[in-house]
């Protein structure tokens, strides 16, 4: 009696499978930690309204499986540990993703539109010969998706026709999954011949900082040009930690050297929506704006009441930025809510 | 060695232009609008010419796919110091639906052809924002990737390149042959002299289809509409820190 109803569930969940193969997110992590847009990846999975699988490789996934294993919506984890994925090189990880697929013939791949996820998911399409979606925007249903084209100035909605869709979800338009307490089962990924002997992973020169991560902090402050120089910065800074804020950068202020590249915001640097954007001593260009528009609040501060970026601003101050932005940070403790 | 170097070349509308959406919602007007060569591409034609300069690249053959008017884009490359032009001719709906996919194709068959060994392309078109001809055309053939480089440098006969990536940069080494992807920082492009878009014009351009090289262009996928962003509400002008924070505070943000 219980073995013939059993088999019957395992049918039933035989042909579960075989109509709903399922959606492969693959985890993006780093010294052993899930980098947060997975969670993202992962929302944006359930919405495609099947099984969500994640596959994490690694040199050593354990703490990473475990990590995700908790996020609410998995049902399976997939887990390789191989020297050869190294630095996630994409010339290792993809045949792997082709192993997986092979074996589960997922319908959907998707990764976070970051770095690692724009880096490796158009080599996976490119061997399973189909057309990816880059930073998606919005899932309307399984095959139709929403993206931002020319700098997020115009909406793309597109139907994709491929069997199998490859995407890249942006991190700021998919709320982080949330995070259960039991665990979705892990198995090992499916075993393939791992060799690269092509590409060489070196070493990585992150910039250390106290602050929050620019892309998933709730409030960002950003200079540009008009703060002539590096050592101005810490005016930001300062202001930046009273607010617990991350600090940003236009592309301009980027090139002239005041600050690393990793804290550029826009169409070539990163993507932002936090609750709170304050835009100071920068113009507003076509190129910056694609970066931070969503944001749900905009301050700007500039001299120029002329600047484009006012034309966004919810509250816009025209004063000399060497000004304000002292007063403000002496002020703020009376205004902050503890 | 010296290298044989092939440069993606795409005609995009000009980085400065405000873009309108066509009234029908098929996508964005391009007639009579300013058009150049993509700032990446610029950038990934300036990386191949320093290359030449330094004697490690013997040739430099610049791509463009698309319609007639990308021959202009093809001058611009061959006036920066590319050696000769290709123009893979597509035109009218098989140009509105042609994907990374189908030009990662078409550079994978011209890179065999002509014997590359490295293929520069900037890390993304500014119209699609795509972001995947590099990382497609390296699948295709099996090479090596270095995506979103901002440096590139030759190490005992492998490609030592700097790449930013999200917390900072890495090093990678890669095999030649190989591609790599042209980030902002890469380099500054030249402006192109007089007496060089002079010669460019006697530079050669070859003039082929995708079925001369057996891509198939059809398309993946079927835009259903293209329309402007939700434009935000005029916001106010204050006059004082203290009205800014008050507001700030009012709103919840501070």
């Amino acid at each position: 009696m219980f073995l013939s109803s059993r088999a019957k569930l395992n049918q039933c969940g035989y042909l579960f499978l075989r109509r709903f193969k399922g959606t492969l997110v693959i985890a993006e992590h780093n010294e052993g930690k899930v980098v947060p847009i997975t969670y993202s990846a992962i929302t944006a999975a359930k919405q495609l309204g099947s099984e969500v699988t994640v596959l994490v490789a690694g040199t050593e996934t354990s703490s990473v499986v475990s990590e995700v294993s908790k996020a609410e919506g998995v049902n399976k984890v997939l887990s390789a540990d191989n020297e050869a994925f190294k630095g996630l090189l994409p010339e290792s990880l993809t045949p792997l993703i082709i192993a997986s697929q092979k074996q589960f013939s997922f319908t959907h791949i998707v990764a976070g539109a970051s770095a690692f996820g724009k880096n490796l998911i158009p080599r996976v399409a490119a061997k399973l010969d189909v057309s990816p979606i880059s930073d998606v925007i919005g899932i309307k249903n399984a095959d139709t998706f929403v993206r931002t084209i020319y700098a997020g100035n115009a909406i793309q909605t597109l139907k994709a026709k491929d069997a199998v869709k490859l995407l890249t979800v942006r991190g700021t338009n998919f709320a982080a999954c949330a995070l259960g307490s039991s665990g979705a089962p892990s198995e090992k990924a499916p075993a393939c011949e791992i060799k690269n002997d092509i590409s060489f992973w070196i070493n990585q020169e992150l910039s250390k900082s106290e602050r929050p991560e620019l892309t998933s902090a709730k409030r960002v402050i950003s200079g540009g040009r008009g703060l002539k120089s590096g050592d101005n910065f810490k005016l930001l800074y300062e202001l930046a930690d009273k607010l617990k804020a991350a600090v940003g950068a236009s592309r301009a202020a980027v090139d002239a050297g005041f600050v690393p590249n990793d804290m550029q915001v826009g169409q070539t640097g990163k993507i932002v929506a936090p609750e709170l954007y304050v835009a100071i001593g920068i113009s507003g260009a076509i190129q910056h704006l694609a970066g931070m528009k969503d944001s749900k609040t905009i301050v700007a501060i500039n001299k120029d009441p002329e600047a484009p970026i006012f034309q966004v601003a919810d509250l816009g101050l025209v004063a000399d930025l060497f000004k304000v932005v002292p007063e403000m940070t002496e002020k703020i403790d009376q205004y902050i809510s503890k | 060695m010296s290298m044989r170097i092939l440069v993606g070349c795409k005609r995009v509308i000009d980085y400065a232009v405000r873009i309108r959406i066509k009234p029908d919602k098929t996508g964005v007007v391009t007639e009579g609008v300013k058009h150049s060569l993509n700032p990446f591409d610029e950038i990934a034609v300036e990386e191949a010419v320093r290359m030449k300069e330094k004697k490690l690249c013997s040739e430099i053959i610049a791509v463009s796919c698309g319609p007639t008017t990308c021959q202009e884009t093809l001058r611009t490359a061959l006036a920066m110091g590319a050696d000769k032009g290709i123009h893979i001719e597509v035109d009218g709906k098989d140009y509105e639906t042609l994907q990374p996919l189908h030009v990662s194709k078409i550079l994978a068959a011209l890179a065999q052809q002509e014997k590359v060994d490295l293929i520069i392309l900037g890390k993304q078109a500014i119209d699609d924002d795509a972001n995947q001809t590099a990382q497609m055309t390296a699948a295709i053939l099996d090479w090596p990737q270095a995506t979103f480089a901002s440096k590139i440098e030759k190490e005992n006969g492998n490609l030592k390149v700097t790449r930013e990536v999200d917390g900072g940069l890495e090093n990678i080494s890669v095999k030649l042959p190989a591609v790599v992807s042209a980030d902002l920082r890469l380099n500054e492009p030249r402006y192109a002299t007089l007496p060089n878009i002079m010669k460019a014009k006697k530079k050669p351009i070859t003039v082929k289809k995708p079925s001369d090289l057996g891509v198939d262009v059809s398309s993946r996928i079927e835009v259903i509409s293209v329309e402007d962003p939700p434009t935000r509400e005029a916001g106010t002008k204050v006059e004082s820190v203290d009205e800014l924070l008050e507001k700030l505070k009012a709103l919840g943000r501070i």
